[in-house]
């Protein structure tokens, strides 16, 4: 048995029946990363092995005294985005390079308190702005699927949750936990090949998580299944009094009701999606899905989401501005970064350019027009009234149906080094994700089968608020129609060979 | 609404981020090509719409105003690039 490659769900059974101890599990990781991680860069910072296996017999005893968590001793992967204490929590900027924060985030908090075991800090763009992992202080991501018509073809593993997404994909973790403001979670599932699901908003507590645009953030599970996406999400949801964004609902097991039947349900297929530079095989892809979902009895019904094209620019405008204002707290004096200049208003111009890269000085330098003085009415107010209609449309649509179906992307992962010079050519990328975080409301990534050269396309299922059952529910047909190979043997294969 | 190098560099001003002189113009054209593609949200009719703040699916609760937290003066201070006893520093505002 290559314990690697078990889901969550399949290696708790395991350690439960004691088929392995949790020191065997995380030696196999361990001995993963080492070979692969230098190839793949998926994570900016590891545990040290040392504490990790200590950690490992720990959790070992107490599955021998049956006082085990939910997630004792599994290892997961956690994004460099959500504070860790005394672990570097860098966000992937310069600008927190050596940032090792005094608390723990919510979300984190909860796992740890379930007994999962923490590998390391994941790589992501920048502050989670971007659509590639290439925007890193710490180098690039890769992707571990590769082109079958060329092996030397290097793709991006989408963004910003690439590293969590590599590191699931590649049999560097077990699971691993993301960000999704505008899609950043699901895209990188979907090009990598795994699950990924950001919960509606407030859901989960933003406690902690490295702030990008408040009123869209979002933390959520990346996994190898859908049942392991299910167990995570239960385990990170639920009220936090740290914030006031974050939902006091009751948080349903997850892990028992994700696989409801879909029979008689209304599955809408949003028109102006098919319109939005899909490529043939997304297009198909999406035919197969509706076809899957009509044979376990779900209705498909035509619907229209007519805001759709406006998603976009509505989104580029709303989370920069919210970003200039979040971002405002690097100033080089209480934290992270210093740039030193005799006069304090150059200490921070110096900080903040040398602090940041490129991308989020961009964002904060737009963010920063659209909220000045004589262009906040046509920029920013104007997307905020646009944002309302899009959740309208959304609104109405689930007055008819229960779910929505959506390709994740209009393609397949793009390579590495493409769209560096264009940055809207690399906000197309969101397109089918942004509107659902407009919205607030819950969206899942599910692998559902290769494009032409065998890389990974992820199908999207979008629900109402606080209804992350369902969307499980729809997710897990999907999943076993599709039985997709959650892990790239043949390429990782090549990238063993090559780092050893 | 054209960018100029000018509100270019007001705009670096105010959000306290430093541009060298060879870098205005490149920035310029492309936060030019980023607002030229915003423009399209201009021909959605939202007479009589309110704007969306928040996703506004609940209200936002308020906790009890008691202190929870304990004094982290030491652990957070430690994360300031300097500092000079209890205090962080800066450079001389005031001669």
């Amino acid at each position: 048995m290559t314990l690697t490659k078990l889901t969550l769900s399949e290696a708790r059974a395991g350690l439960l029946s004691r088929q392995f101890s949790v020191r065997e599990l995380v030696q196999a990781y361990l001995d993963s990363i080492k070979s692969l991680n230098p190839t793949l860069n998926a994570y900016i910072t590891l545990c040290p092995p040392e504490n990790i296996l200590r950690t490992a017999d720990i959790a070992d005893t107490r599955y021998k005294s049956k006082e085990n968590g939910l997630l004792e001793g599994l290892p997961i992967g956690i994004k460099d985005i959500f504070c860790t204490r005394g672990i570097r929590s860098t966000a992937a900027s310069r600008m927190l390079s050596d940032f090792i924060p005094s608390y723990e985030s919510t979300v984190t908090e909860r796992l740890l308190k379930e007994g999962a075991l923490f590998l390391g800090k994941t790589n992501m763009d920048e502050f989670a702005m971007g659509s590639s992992t290439t925007h890193s202080y710490f180098e690039p991501t890769i992707n571990p699927w590769q082109s079958k018509d060329d092996l030397d073809k290097k793709f991006v593993a989408g963004g910003s949750s690439g590293g969590s997404a590599v590191a699931v994909s590649a049999e560097l973790a077990i699971a691993a936990i993301g960000s999704d403001t505008g899609g950043s979670i699901r895209q990188p599932a979907s090009y990598c090949g795994i699950v990924g699901l950001k919960p509606t908003y407030g859901r989960c507590s933003r406690f902690g998580m490295i702030a990008y645009a408040s009123s869209l953030d979002q933390a959520g599970p990346m996994t190898r299944s859908v049942a392991d996406a299910a167990l995570m999400l239960e385990i990170m949801a639920g009220e936090d009094p740290r914030d006031s964004t974050c939902s006091t609902r009751s948080v349903p097991r997850f892990s028992n009701s994700y696989e409801k039947s879909v029979k008689g349900l209304r599955v809408g297929i949003p028109r102006e999606y098919r319109n939005e530079g899909i490529s043939s095989e997304v297009n198909a892809l999406w035919n197969k899905g509706i076809e899957w979902l009509k044979d376990e009895g779900c209705e498909i019904v035509d619907i229209s989401l007519p805001h759709t094209r406006y998603g976009l620019p509505c989104y580029y405008i709303i989370a920069p501005a919210e970003a200039s204002s979040n971002l405002a707290r690097y100033d080089g004096i209480r934290f992270g970064f210093r740039q030193d200049a005799p006069i304090l208003d150059e200490l921070y111009e110096k900080t903040r350019a040398e602090g940041f890269g490129a991308e989020v000085r961009r964002r904060i330098l737009i963010g920063t027009y659209v909220l000045s003085a004589g262009y906040y009415d046509a920029y920013y107010l104007k997307a905020q009234k646009v944002r309302t209609l899009i959740r309208q449309d959304f609104e109405d649509a689930f007055k008819n149906v229960d779910v929505i179906l959506t390709p994740t992307a209009p393609t397949a992962a793009f390579e590495l080094g493409s769209h560096n010079d264009d940055p809207i050519q690399m906000y197309l990328n969101d397109i089918f994700t942004v509107p659902a975080s407009l919205a607030g409301v819950p969206a899942l990534s599910v692998p559902a089968g290769l494009d032409q050269s065998g890389l990974p396309l992820g199908m999207q299922i979008i629900g109402r608020h606080f209804d992350e059952e369902t969307v499980l529910s729809v997710g897990s047909v999907l999943e076993k129609a599709a039985s997709f190979p959650y892990c790239p043997p043949p390429l990782c294969t090549m990238y063993r060979r090559v780092s050893t | 609404m054209s960018l100029t190098p000018e509100i270019t560099k007001h705009i670096a001003k105010l959000a306290r981020i430093e541009l060298s002189p060879d870098e205005i113009e490149p920035i310029c054209h492309t936060l030019n090509n980023i607002l030229g593609w915003f423009e399209q949200i201009a021909e959605v009719c939202t007479d009589n719409i309110s704007p969306m703040v928040s996703t506004e699916i609940d209200s936002l609760h308020m906790r009890e105003d008691l202190v929870t937290e304990k004094n982290q003066r030491e652990s957070l201070l430690a994360a300031a690039p300097q500092t000079s006893g209890p205090f962080y520093t800066v450079p001389r505002v005031v001669e």
